[in-house]
């Protein structure tokens, strides 16, 4: 077995018995999803709140994965000097950085397996939808929420960043159009919401999969600008120590 | 690598902090087949020294090689062949001890057989525990395992004994000698001097930055024997020095030393006043200084500066 997928086991092993971590990967959009698809409580201008949700559920989910999950993991790992023990061995950093990024996507593919047959089970019928533009999105999304959980987790202490983390998990939920559409925001964070990762990855997936997008053209900019800068700026700021 | 050249060399290494020097222009080496034991006080420069070793820091000034590579640009290479033993942590706190070796022998990829050993350091039955469940000494053992997963050709360890108990000690100081005599170099860094007295062929003592000593267990002790012993707390010293010939110091409540090589006459002497005066003669231990005598010899004028 070569030492990546070695790695990769390991990733995957570990994330499976962290249940705090599957109560935030699949717990929380998984009550979310059913909970305000069949108690039509929020804005969300549809007949068929599913309809609204379901995207924006699954770029929450892409977050929690990529951002939050990984970012508290790492940060955890960091603090317990476990990337500093892995780095004396002949995995090297670029293979434990693969192996996190296949760890990540190996979790985003069982929610999406959840999560897609639940939203169909509560009445999500997209209108044909691009499932390969919708993946593409989810890339860019990825790369976005892992730059800044790792760029969090590179520097902050463990349960400093565990904080912060959770903190901006809120606040990209609801700020990010994912429940809540950007028309309720107060208009001065409605524009400064359109801007976030999160609302521009929920906008891309509404667009791709339901039609329903609200302005898809500037939210593709918005998601490429975060895919980008966020790496690169975990690049600069992650220690492995 | 000849067979001469030593597996670890450090020549004149300065590590700088910002404005602080932390380490100032070290040298020493450690051989393949000896266990050098790195020794100093808090903030001595111990960890930052090895550290560079690793490959973790760079230097400041100075060199460094280790098994013939320079460990902060071929760190990768180095990798294969070194294994280390952090302080403390370094293993997932979730992961349990069977898979956490199996995962290092396959990182390592050295043919070590992980069941085996998981069993030789003692954890066989605790192979099913997470790292979080484990006692301190049980930690460090684990770490020691995933030191021999590398089956190294040098080995850093960082205060191996570090909580461990009696028997866990044991255990460690057999496999740590073992690996030396296997030809691994062993660079073992500690604060516990009876640990090291007790493993090392080899002692680097560090002090505010730089090696205020180095050389074998006997070239420190060398010039320093004495006899030390235990005895009734109100002994007239003065009357003891001026019967035996020779200056007697009390070191504690009922701890006396008497710095000269124990020749016979002189300890039939001095169990001669004792008996004289109705003093009993307990705990006698005569001849080289504990390296914690030595220690304390070498680094007490910069403890008193400080």
């Amino acid at each position: 077995m070569s030492r990546l997928t070695t790695q990769i086991r390991t990733e995957v092993r570990l994330v499976s018995r962290n249940s705090e971590q599957l109560l935030l990967t699949l717990g929380i959009p998984v009550l979310l999803l059913v909970f305000f698809s069949l108690v039509d409580v929020l804005p969300t201008g549809t007949d068929h709140p599913v309809d609204f949700l379901a995207p924006g559920v699954l770029a929450l989910a892409v977050m929690s994965t990529a951002m939050v999950s990984l970012g508290i993991g790492t940060g955890f790992e960091r603090m317990y000097h476990v990337l500093k023990r892995l780095g004396a061995t002949p995995l090297g950093q670029t293979r434990l950085v693969v192996a996190k990024i296949v760890g990540v996507v190996v979790v985003e593919l069982v929610q999406f397996a959840v999560l897609v047959p639940v939203a169909y089970a509560l009445g999500w019928r997209p209108d044909s939808p691009n499932w390969l533009l919708g993946i593409a999105g989810v890339v860019l999304g990825t790369m976005a929420f892992a730059g800044i959980g790792l760029s969090l987790a590179g520097r902050l202490r463990g349960e400093i960043n565990l904080a912060v983390q959770n903190g901006l998990f809120l606040v990209l939920l609801l700020l990010g159009g994912m429940v809540i559409p950007f028309a309720k925001l107060p208009s001065a964070l409605r524009i400064a919401a359109r801007m976030l990762p999160s609302g521009a990855l929920a906008d891309v997936l509404r667009d791709t999969l339901s039609g329903l997008g609200d302005r898809p053209g500037q939210s593709w900019i918005v998601l490429a600008v975060w895919a980008v800068a966020t790496p690169l700026l975990a690049r600069r700021l992650f220690r492995f120590d | 690598m000849g067979a001469t050249e030593a597996t670890v060399v450090v020549d004149s290494l300065v590590v700088r902090y910002g404005n602080i020097t932390a380490v100032d222009g070290v040298s020493f080496t450690a051989n393949a087949g000896e266990v050098t034991a790195v020794l100093g006080p808090n903030g001595a420069g111990k960890t930052s020294t090895i550290e560079v070793c690793e490959g973790f820091r760079h230097a400041s000034a100075g060199s460094v090689s280790v098994l013939g590579l320079d460990p902060a640009l071929q760190q990768r290479r180095l990798s294969e062949r070194m294994g280390v033993m952090l302080q403390d942590g370094g293993v997932y706190p979730s992961a349990r001890v069977a898979e956490t070796v199996r995962h290092y022998c396959e990182l390592y990829d050295r043919g070590v057989n992980p069941h085996k050993l998981v069993e030789l350091v003692g954890l066989g039955e605790r192979a099913s525990s997470t790292w979080r469940r484990l006692s301190g000494g049980e930690k460090q053992r684990l770490s020691l395992a995933l030191v021999l997963a590398a089956r190294p050709d040098v080995a850093f360890l960082d205060e191996p004994t570090s909580g461990v108990d009696v028997h866990g000690r044991d255990t460690i100081r057999t496999i740590v000698r073992d690996l030396a005599d296997q030809g691994c170099a062993v660079v073992l860094a500690t604060h516990e001097l009876d640990e090291a007295e007790r493993v090392a062929d080899r002692v680097v003592i560090f002090d505010a930055g730089q090696v205020i000593a180095n050389g074998t267990l006997s070239e420190l002790r060398s010039g320093y024997d004495e006899i030390r012993f235990r005895s009734a707390p109100d002994i007239d010293l003065l009357a003891m020095a001026a019967s035996i010939g020779i200056v007697v110091s009390r070191v504690g409540a009922d701890v006396y030393v008497v710095d000269a090589p124990p020749h016979p006459k002189l300890m039939a002497q001095l169990a001669g006043w004792l008996a004289d005066q109705g003093h009993p003669l307990l705990d006698v231990r005569a001849g080289a200084q504990r390296l914690e005598d030595v220690f304390r010899r070498l680094t007490s004028g910069s403890e008193a500066e400080r």
